[in-house]
């Protein structure tokens, strides 16, 4: 697959203004609202290490906690199915729905979802499915993926919105009022939602204890796709079991606080069993889950609770937005997991980083997400997929900045090259620093050459 | 070799050195009284508190609150309300719902959350096709916080549960709040104690 | 103790006047430096660039220079934090890792090694914005970070409040990376030189004259984007500051 020029699509990005501004400024709130709410719970730390130990004992466990919980959820009356990749998951999901003659399938947020393309694969055999989220279905309607896990739309202005929505539901083009579009897809949505013959809702946690799974949603959408259509599929990447009841607490406490800043969503929504008359599938995906779990260095992105928190945080990612990293999931998260997937289409992603570490430091379950970026470059360059800089001028560098006469001439030329190129020749498009910013002026001397005329060598 | 097997091993496989699990605290210590802490968190997460009426008459309170409200949908014995939820059968039936009456089985006071399952609801819908839902909560049943929440047995007797925790909301249109994104418009809480176990 | 000086290269090659205060600094303190003549680089543009291997050779000459001293000082707190966290393709040894052990960036030596309580000999009458590098804050630990509820601490403010006349103002921002990332600054050229400007721009309007910091790096990325900007900011070292620059 071709590889994503994260860069490209930054420029184009940073390039209006309008757009820049207040998606830079909006995710900073964001980031903002997590460290009122973080701050004002004193065993915020602590709740931190709780959730990473839960997930990582639950990862070490996870084949004898996914045991027990398709045992408990087939004891509640849940039909549970296993697919080992994208296409298996929809696959199975086709199945479920053409055995009910279903035709229009309404769905909550699932980046699972999103992962194994599953509304193309659907779309393809003739079934309507409706995202019923606002953000989600923004981007449905304008053939975008979600840019953002948590926000899908964030990235558009309200007038973008109106244009989406005048081509698509009929609004009027030239009203951007927030409340006026709202209202017109609750109005266009809730038919639907009544006419669907299945609902389809993501999981955010599932727990191996109840056989039971929690979906989180400020809309209510996953309530009303789950309890109106008389069949209810939930898709369940394999890494969000969790052993116990009672670990809600701690990740139902740090999840909406992480993402939003607020306490918790206003819909908490636990499904064990399906209602009498009614239907319920668990679909268990792998999709790559397992072979990550086998690579010591990255296992640890396994623990993500899907929060957002750390794009609201990366200044890389506020600058960029999400559709620039070409891949469900973005931001930080997204360069750590997207290479797992497709090491040589995500290769740029690992560099779209300045390492900074804030998105470890907002991370609930302390994944050192940081931490992986820089191990990842190493695979990258290993795989001779290294996007910019060529292994043959790493070398060079190793060799030149290894032995200390070469180094010297180097500096010396560096030196001399700013002090007496013209600016033409500094500044031109070759030259990536240059462009909007002012080179360093060429100091007379070395600090080495001060040193040898100043202080006695020893 | 079936796909539930071949991931089992694959995750097997990948013999990650077992990690313990921690035992998680209660967080209970110093938690301020319920009650108040149950209006702040509720207020700031978009309900409404509306004091029970001085002549107990909750139906002439949603009427008023509700004066266009053709349909009202009760579950409480002590709302009579235009519908009973026992006459409906099937979850559609209440798309025409203007305010659905409920009673919580108990409430969280650190997050202002209502906890309800289909033992409150009877039909599940009534919470999220309902316009407004106005919510019965003996203040009694307020607990903590999330950590009690969840070592409660409920869970294990419900099929579906939720904690609903104010109006449907969403920001996702250049961060403008809006109440009534999908599901209910408004979250209306009145304290009212059980006289019902 | 022996101390040895690392001056970084490009410090080496463009702000040389920040090793010189360096030196002179801690001779004030009444440090005995060295200088090996032989340095070159920490070897960390080749291990941010994912090519750790091409960092051996340079790593291990890093590693001859300064063996046997007591401590390394580095005015660059990205250079710091590569010897003591990634300098990982030399062949480890006991050698190697005293050396990565007993490296210190500036102001943690004078702070936690020296424990320096006064600067007599400064002085720095200006409003001052101070930008902590990600480097130093948040992978060296010499300042409390904003995502996390720890109480307030600040090596280089600590430092710096002991200069006389000086004047702090804060951007609203406090601690957002400024951009310049290493390679980063010129392969991810468009966000790199955003965020650079959205920096100065957010010290300019809290009103700062200078930027300080203790990494070069930092300010040379951020002194191009003033610059290019026309925001008329002045861009210093904290080595320079303490070594009593008045301007």
């Amino acid at each position: 697959m071709k590889r994503v020029d994260h860069v490209k699509a930054s420029r184009a990005f940073i390039a209006d203004e309008k757009h820049i501004q207040f998606h830079d400024k909006r995710l900073w709130v964001l980031r903002t609202l997590r460290d009122q709410a973080a701050h004002s719970i004193p065993e915020w730390e602590e709740l931190r290490s709780l959730a990473s130990g839960i997930k990582e004992h639950t990862l070490t466990h996870l084949a004898d906690y996914l045991e027990e919980f398709e045992r408990n959820a087939t004891n509640n009356g849940v039909i549970v199915h296993w697919a080992k990749d994208a296409e298996e998951h929809n696959r199975i999901v086709h199945e479920i729905l053409s055995s009910h003659s279903a035709k229009t399938l309404v769905k909550s947020k699932s980046m699972l979802t999103e992962e194994c393309e599953m509304r193309e694969y659907l779309e393809a055999r003739g079934i309507t499915v409706v995202e019923t989220d606002l953000g989600e279905r923004i981007q449905q309607l304008d053939h975008q993926r979600p840019a953002h896990i948590v926000v899908p739309a964030v990235h558009k202005l309200a007038s973008d919105v109106a244009r989406v929505f005048s081509k698509t539901l009929g609004t009027d083009p030239d009203n951007s009022d927030v409340h006026y579009l709202a209202e017109a897809q609750r109005d266009a949505t809730r038919p639907l939602i009544l006419n669907a013959e299945a609902g389809m809702t993501g999981c955010n946690f599932a727990v191996a204890e109840t056989g039971g799974i929690t979906v989180c949603t400020n809309e209510g959408n996953a309530d009303l796709s789950a309890n109106v259509p008389p069949l209810h599929i939930a898709s369940i990447g394999i890494e969000k079991v969790i052993p116990k009841l009672e670990h809600l607490g701690v990740f139902i406490r740090m999840l909406s606080r992480s993402a939003l800043g607020s306490p918790i969503t206003q819909y908490t929504s636990h499904f064990r069993g399906p209602r009498k008359g009614a239907e319920m599938h668990f679909v268990l995906v792998d999709n790559g889950r397992s072979a990550r779990l086998a690579m010591d260095d990255f296992w640890y992105s396994l623990k993500c609770i899907r929060c957002g928190a750390c794009m609201n945080t990366c200044p890389v990612y506020r600058r960029s937005s999400g559709l620039s990293y070409g891949g469900v999931y973005s931001g930080p998260i997204g360069a750590i997991i997207n290479p797992t997937f497709d090491l040589k289409k995500y290769s740029a992603l690992p560099f779209a980083s300045t390492m900074n570490g804030s998105c470890t430091n907002v991370c609930p379950v302390r994944i050192n997400i940081h931490e992986q970026i820089y191990k990842w470059r190493q695979i990258v360059a290993e795989k001779h997929e290294l996007p910019f800089v060529k292994k043959e001028a790493m070398k060079v560098a190793g060799k030149v900045l290894s032995e200390p006469k070469l180094y010297r001439a180097a500096i010396k030329a560096a030196d001399t090259a700013v002090a007496k190129l013209p600016r033409a020749f500094i500044y031109n498009p070759f030259n990536a620093w240059g462009k909007q910013r002012e080179v360093p002026d060429a100091p007379e001397q070395t600090f080495r050459d001060w040193y040898l005329k100043n202080r006695k060598a020893k | 070799m079936s796909s539930r097997n071949a991931i089992l091993a694959s995750l097997r496989a990948a013999q990650r050195t077992p990690a313990t699990l921690p035992d998680v605290p209660m967080f209970d210590a110093g938690l301020p009284p319920a009650l108040d802490r149950f209006k702040e968190t509720f207020a700031g997460m978009g309900g409404i508190w509306a004091e029970m009426p001085v002549d107990g008459d909750i139906d002439a309170l949603i009427r008023a609150r509700f004066l266009d409200a053709k349909v009202i949908c009760s579950a409480v014995p002590e709302v009579t309300g235009t519908r009973r939820i026992e006459q409906v059968r099937d979850p559609h039936e209440l798309n025409d719902v203007d305010v659905g009456v409920v009673r919580p089985r108990f409430a969280v006071a650190e997050t202002g959350s209502i906890w309800l399952s289909e033992v409150q609801y009877q039909v599940n819908s009534l919470g999220y096709l309902s316009q407004h839902l106005v919510a019965l909560l003996d203040p009694a049943d307020i607990i903590g916080n999330l950590h009690h929440a969840y070592h409660r047995s409920d869970f294990f007797d419900a099929n579906y549960a939720v904690l609903m925790s104010g109006p449907s909301a969403t920001a996702d249109i250049e961060g403008v709040l809006i109440r009534g994104a999908q599901g209910t418009r408004s979250l209306t809480v009145i304290p009212v104690p059980r006289t019902v176990a | 103790m022996k101390v040895a000086l690392f001056v970084p290269c490009f410090i080496d090659a463009f702000f040389p006047d920040v090793g010189v205060a360096t030196l002179e600094l801690l001779e004030r303190f009444g440090c005995d430096v060295d200088y090996p003549l032989e340095q070159t680089c920490c070897g960390q543009p080749m291990g941010n660039s994912g090519c750790e291997e091409d960092a051996a050779a340079t790593e291990a000459l890093f590693v001859k220079n300064f063996a046997g001293y007591d401590y390394i000082v580095a005015p660059s707190g990205s250079c710091v934090h590569h010897v003591r966290d990634h300098m990982t393709a030399v062949e480890p040894s006991a050698e190697s890792r005293a050396v990565r052990a007993n490296t210190y960036e500036l102001v943690e030596f004078l702070h936690d090694v020296l424990k320096v309580d006064a600067f007599p000999w400064t002085e720095f009458p200006h409003k001052v914005g101070l930008h902590n590098s990600c480097g130093t804050l948040r992978a060296l630990r010499t300042a409390k970070m904003s995502e996390i509820d720890e109480p307030f601490f600040s090596k280089p403010l600590s430092l710096l409040q002991k200069v006389k006349g000086i004047e702090f103002v804060m951007p609203a921002r406090p601690d957002e990376c400024c951009g310049f990332g290493g390679t980063f600054c010129v392969t991810e050229e468009p966000v790199s030189a955003r965020m650079g400007y959205d920096k100065v721009r957010d010290h300019k309007q809290a009103g700062a004259e200078y930027i300080v910091s203790a990494d070069s790096s930092c300010l040379m990325h951020q002194k191009g984007c003033s610059d290019r900007l026309g925001l008329d900011l002045k861009f210093i070292h904290i080595a320079q500051i303490l070594n009593g620059a008045r301007s």
